[in-house]
């Protein structure tokens, strides 16, 4: 129960942090992806179905605020969720090169998707300019971001474990 | 009693594997009614109206604040009023200018066709503060702090100082969402006002970082357009009303059919330091 109220919590914060504060500071209009750092982390943290479920509330809230068709953002998304979910067997919380690589990962997946689906689609077809000033920057902003997130998450991630390990050592 | 009766039922757990294939025949089956019906996601505003956006209005006006803030820390405040005002001016002054070249050009070529007694300026218009910004780098869109509480609907058009920005898109109870003619998947009905040719407006992300957007689709048999001429919103467009200042030709070039023109045309609108807009309460009026 606390673990879905933490992971919420999470996802509401960084999406209002995204699309108010972040957006003034941005370097050169880019705005890093927050929504994709949780996801991408309660995936590999927690497995496959927190993956897709912190993913697919993520993208329906965006939907729901800035999406033209409601349960696109939601599906890509979740997907990503689900995908970083694989890795939780290779997870170590001692090893950062796994997430941030995972985490940039995600991100470029999540963008090439977006790329093709609303922007190839109706014949922009330079992808080499949107890969240059829109995926590259938007990839590094996120990975400085990572760095300051991604320890308060698995800081937050860890004491929930510990505490439930707590509880379940008292009952026994 | 059996023990086996009393043991406690195990909780039922839906495998991920199933629980994503759900989830993903539930986002299809909504992005297919969403195209199909906008009003789906009425209720989803509105729960999220209620909950989200009491906070990025509190963030927004914070931030508003701080930058005031620093404003007057870095610039005089008689210099800031003075800017304020000559700026209210300039859009004013750039109003009537606008209104006097398109009656001069109506004065000229519709005196006997058209009669259009409603200018842009006496639309009656509430101002709004931008809350929030699209969360993606793809896309403009933002949304603003009044919603269909305050009257707005879908499809009034925005406004910022003297040029258009855009048109509402989707209105919740408390916020409404702008769509903005600079984004990359949208197209705005245009009209040149030195020549009254129509044109086609499209929003373009790879020039929109130097505040240029393209045209297309301009039939200017007498080479009349040039660099610097001003491009208004069209009597023919679906969504926006007549005569509403959209941008300057920065540049020009005839098609590769010999018949056409493009070129881009930066925006009246400053879109990167876009705070408060004006939302005109009137709506196009429609063929039912």
């Amino acid at each position: 129960m606390l673990n879905i109220f933490v992971s919420a919590l999470f996802v509401i914060i960084c999406f209002l942090l995204q699309s108010t504060v972040f957006n003034s500071l941005s370097f050169g209009g880019i705005i890093p992806n927050l929504m994709i750092v949780v996801t991408a982390s309660y995936g590999f943290m927690r497995g496959r179905k927190s993956g897709l479920l912190v993913g697919f509330f993520s993208g329906l809230l965006m939907d729901i605020f800035f999406g033209d068709i409601l349960g696109f953002y939601a599906l890509i998304y979740m997907y990503i969720g689900y995908l970083n979910g694989i890795f939780r067997k290779m997870f170590y919380p001692e090893d950062i090169k796994l997430p941030i690589a995972l985490i940039v990962g995600s991100d470029f997946l999540c963008n090439f998707v977006i790329y093709v689906l609303t922007f190839f689609l109706r014949g922009r077809f330079q992808f080499s300019y949107y890969f240059l000033n829109i995926i590259i920057p938007e990839m590094v902003y996120t990975i400085i971001i990572t760095c300051v997130l991604y320890p308060l998450l698995l800081l937050v991630e860890s004491r929930l474990e510990w505490r439930e390990k707590e509880g379940a050592s008292k009952i026994v | 009693m059996s023990p086996v009766l009393k043991r406690p039922k195990e909780k039922f757990t839906l495998p991920s594997k199933y629980l994503l294939f759900l989830l993903t025949c539930v986002c299809i089956a909504v992005m297919v009614l969403s195209f199909k019906t906008p009003a789906i996601n009425t209720p989803l505003n509105s729960v999220a109206g209620t909950f989200l956006v009491p906070f990025q209005n509190g963030i927004a006006q914070v931030g508003g604040w701080m930058s005031d803030k620093s404003e007057q820390l870095m610039e005089i405040r008689d210099v800031l009023d003075e800017n304020q005002r000559l700026k209210e001016e300039i859009d004013r002054l750039t109003i009537e200018n606008t209104k006097f070249q398109q009656e001069r050009y109506e004065l000229n070529q519709l005196r006997q066709l058209l009669k259009l007694d409603q200018q842009y300026s006496e639309y009656e218009k509430i101002g709004a503060r931008i809350i929030s910004r699209d969360s993606s780098n793809w896309f403009t869109s933002f949304t603003i702090n009044k919603g269909s509480k305050d009257g707005i609907q879908i499809n009034c058009n925005v406004m910022a100082g003297s040029g258009l920005v855009g048109r509402v898109t989707d209105v919740g109870p408390n916020y409404a969402k702008v769509t903005s003619i600079i984004e990359d998947n949208n197209n705005t009905s245009g009209l040149l006002l030195s020549s009254g040719d129509h044109l086609i407006v499209t929003g373009d992300l790879t020039t929109m970082s130097q505040g240029m957007i393209a045209f297309s689709k301009l039939v200017d048999d007498d080479n009349k357009a040039a660099v610097g001429d001003k491009i208004v919103t069209s009597n023919i467009s679906e969504h926006y009303l007549p005569g509403i200042l959209i941008g300057y030709i920065s540049s020009i070039e005839t098609d590769s059919n010999n018949l056409t023109k493009s070129g881009t045309l930066t925006t009246a609108v400053d879109f990167e330091h876009l705070e408060e807009v004006l939302v005109i309460m009137e709506l196009k009026q429609t063929v039912e």
